[in-house]
């Protein structure tokens, strides 16, 4: 039983660690802000959602998996709405979105 | 485990940090503060485990909310240039 608990903890923590990476690459290398915005959501989703799967199912029931819930609950409500403040104000501001037309 | 989990947090901190350093326009940094933030709050989060402390799970908790914050209030301060003032013409309240 506790060998399978690590063994999905282990991977629910490699898969987490694998989208946060991608995702800040892509991050360092999408062409402009809205673009860079999608890559940022997804290490807020799936990187920080499976991170936290994998210490819940290392934490045991308890007051420790209640506020690992809720640390994942906060962000789940704080991540978008940050997103959508930087894509408004971003737009607001004049910045245009980047497409192929533009280039040629 | 969490040894492995903190080294891949570090690793795409520092590609964010990268990303705040180098954006050209201030949306950019703004988005790569806020990725970072919430890398900060998994960091806290792991090394809790890490440490076997897990009373660092709180501070985890007050840094995800003081990051929203402070990403909404720079943001609504890039925006208007100011931080009292409403984001509609017209007065109405936001």
């Amino acid at each position: 039983m506790a060998l399978a608990l690590d063994v999905l903890s282990w991977v629910a923590i490699v898969g987490g660690l694998f989208f946060m990476i991608v995702g800040t690459i892509g991050v360092l290398r999408m062409p402009d802000v809205f673009t860079r915005m999608h890559a940022a959501g997804m290490t807020d989703t799936m990187g920080a959602g499976l991170l936290i799967l994998g210490m819940c199912l290392q934490a045991g029931l308890g007051l420790v998996l209640v506020r690992l819930v809720l640390v994942y609950v906060f962000l789940m409500f704080t991540s978008p709405i940050s997103s959508h403040a930087v894509t408004r104000a971003a737009l607001a501001s004049g910045v245009v979105p980047y497409t192929k037309r533009k280039e040629g | 485990m969490f040894a492995v989990a903190t080294a891949g947090i570090l690793v795409s901190m520092g590609l964010a940090l990268t990303r705040a350093f180098l954006g050209p326009t201030v949306y950019d940094r703004v988005m790569a503060v806020n990725v970072f933030g919430t890398k900060t709050v998994l960091l806290i989060a792991v090394l809790g485990f890490l440490t076997e402390r897990p009373e660092f799970l709180d501070l985890a908790l007050v840094y995800a909310l003081i990051n929203f914050i402070a990403n909404i209030a720079v943001l609504k301060f890039f925006e208007l240039g100011d931080l009292g003032r409403s984001f509609r013409i017209d007065g109405g309240g936001d």
